[in-house]
């Protein structure tokens, strides 16, 4: 018989603790997990009998890991209807590079994310939040329109810690909060020394690229920004060939790239 | 001994040679070149991963029983490609291909002659020390160089000559290639590949006879007939094919047939270099031979090449 190690394929059983609802296309679920895990890694959400989903991590916790998806596939659709808590599950991972917290602190940093993307940088924020340097943390965190903005305990919370601008695309007539693109509030962040600012920009493609053309106007280095990729997996370690880009695999080399890296990156 | 045997089809004149299980040489194909590569035997067309039955999740079975499989010195070079995907890419090994490889030994067949469409020795793998046994057949008799002990024993039992023996290797292939050093960014776009948006009809034929394509998917399915038992399996996949970078949600990231074969080529002469210091493909023309369209490979790679030169001289 083979003596092949640990076979990285199985997946692990894993209760799901409780559901978190945002939208109603949007929910957090918490899956009990005991290990090492950093912001921006992603795990294998695994159905025997439906399939698997790669999810990035939405929140570290002592004995769970946060998976916040949408649902608009087999898996996703599978799991909002199916599961409540206390509920067991299947899991494998975490994967992936993620976020280095320490890279970011003690220094400018501006957040751009928009929607679900909210997730992959949740961990950082949290973090930073907890820093001397949080004051310097300027976020920019946009929603479709208010029905859709997610993690608003957290968005409350960060508003008191960090400078946070929280804005929609469209709001119905009368809503009192800030509307209009990410890019819009680009221009306006306070930055004392724009060369050693960092950014990590997350979110669907044409947000990054817009939002990329506003911070390099602002004189931000493409060296100094983080952004966080996705792709169809089957795998999450480097053998399936489905998330190859050039000669990258997002599930080991990302999903956490540097910008200057990853624009030359070409699907 | 998984080698290559020719089988009749349906149709006249449409014999495949494919890899199989022989107990006498004679039925081994020794002079062509197989259709299908050796690469069923690593990673099986479709392949069970794990079954499913209410709770309980159990790993496949397989076949554990040791192998010899014959193959040319392209394929063996190709070999070193599997590995390196399945085993050196990423910190986690792929265990359902670790298992399958440790049963197998590889054994070279001499090449007298190129293969139609080949252009191995450009690609540097028309030669190899890689093997248990070699076997050449001239002169009604059989020639093998023997480099494992085990087998040797197995050998002298046979009661054959000691001969110093060197298996037979091509000098020439059909085709020549030149490789581009670097590729920039620019050529990703170029409008060299919209010729194959107009004749490449991506059935995927080119990746599934490929012996260095190790793409596959992984799908889940429940017997219709007990929902409560189903199976995990993977299955081969093509770049090629819609549906390679599907997402839910409907992002899709290539969708002309140029793109994709910019894609693959590249990967095959440029990407796969860039990672891991030598090109995946082997050179053993069998894209060539089977494209319905007539896309030759060697000739996609020349083309890269002089249009990396025009490019980079411009400049």
């Amino acid at each position: 018989m083979c003596n092949c190690g640990k076979n990285e394929y199985t997946p692990v059983p894993s209760k799901l603790q409780d559901i978190i609802k945002h939208t109603a296309q949007e929910w957090t679920f918490r899956f009990t997990y005991v290990g090492d895990v950093k912001p921006g890694q992603f795990f294998q959400i695994s159905i025997p009998k439906v399939g698997e989903c790669p999810i990035s991590v939405s929140g570290i916790g002592p004995d769970y890991v946060d998976l916040t998806l949408r649902a608009v596939g087999k898996v996703t659709d599978y799991l909002f209807e199916n599961f409540k808590a206390g509920d067991s599950l299947f899991l494998r991972g975490p994967y992936g590079n993620g976020f280095d917290v320490h890279e970011f602190e003690g220094g400018e940093l501006i957040i751009v994310v928009g929607g679900t993307a909210v997730s992959p940088v949740r961990g950082v924020v949290q973090y930073l939040c907890e820093t001397e340097s949080a004051k310097d943390v300027h976020m920019i965190a946009g929603f479709k329109d208010p029905g859709e903005i997610m993690f608003k305990a957290d968005l409350k919370d960060w508003a008191e810690k960090i400078d946070l601008t929280l804005t929609v695309d469209g709001a119905p007539e009368g809503y009192e909060g800030k509307v209009g693109l990410v890019t819009k509030y680009i221009p306006d962040i306070p930055i004392r020394d724009i060369s050693r600012c960092k950014a990590i920009v997350v979110g669907p493609p044409p947000m990054i690229r817009f939002s990329m053309i506003e911070l390099v106007k602002r004189g931000l280095s493409e060296d100094n920004v983080w952004i966080s990729d996705s792709r169809r997996m089957s795998c999450g370690i480097g053998k399936c060939g489905h998330c190859r880009i050039n000669d990258k695999y997002v599930c080991i080399d990302g999903p956490v790239f540097k910008f200057s890296e990853h624009k030359t990156l070409i699907d | 001994m998984f080698t290559r045997l020719k089988s009749s089809t349906k149709s006249s004149n449409t014999d495949v040679i494919r890899y199989d299980y022989i107990s006498r040489i004679e039925d081994a194909e020794l002079e062509e070149r197989s259709d299908y590569s050796f690469k069923e035997i690593l990673i099986p067309l479709s392949e069970t991963m794990f079954y499913f039955t209410e709770d309980e999740i159990k790993e496949a079975d397989y076949d554990a029983r040791p192998v010899i499989v014959l193959m040319r010195s392209c394929d063996i070079h190709a070999v070193k490609r599997l590995d390196q995907m399945y085993t050196g890419n990423g910190p986690a090994n792929d265990w359902f291909y670790e298992r399958l490889r440790d049963r197998v030994k590889f054994a070279l067949i001499g090449c007298g002659k190129a293969c139609p469409n080949s252009f191995c020795v450009d690609m540097g793998s028309n030669k190899t020390d890689e093997y248990v046994f070699s076997i050449d057949m001239a002169d009604g008799k059989v020639y093998c160089d023997v480099r494992d002990d085990e087998l040797m024993a197995a050998f002298e039992s046979a009661g054959g000559t000691k001969e110093d023996v060197s298996p037979r290797y091509v000098t020439e292939a059909e085709f020549r290639v030149e490789r581009p050093e670097e590729v920039p960014v620019e050529l990703f776009k170029d409008p060299m590949w919209d010729e194959y948006t107009r004749r490449c009809v991506n059935c995927g034929r080119c990746n599934f006879v490929c012996p260095t394509c190790t793409c596959f998917t992984i799908q889940d399915i429940f017997y219709t007939d007990n929902g409560r038992v189903g199976e995990r399996r993977r299955v081969n996949a093509s770049c090629m094919v819609d549906g390679y970078t599907d997402v839910a949600g409907g992002l899709v990231m290539r969708k002309k047939n140029g793109e994709r074969m910019r894609f693959k080529v590249l990967h095959k002469v440029y990407d796969f270099r860039k990672r891991f210091g030598y090109d995946m493909c082997v050179g053993c023309g069998r894209c060539d031979t089977v494209c319905p369209e007539y896309i030759s490979f060697a000739n996609c790679i020349n083309k890269l090449n002089a249009r990396v030169k025009e490019v980079t001289e411009n400049v």
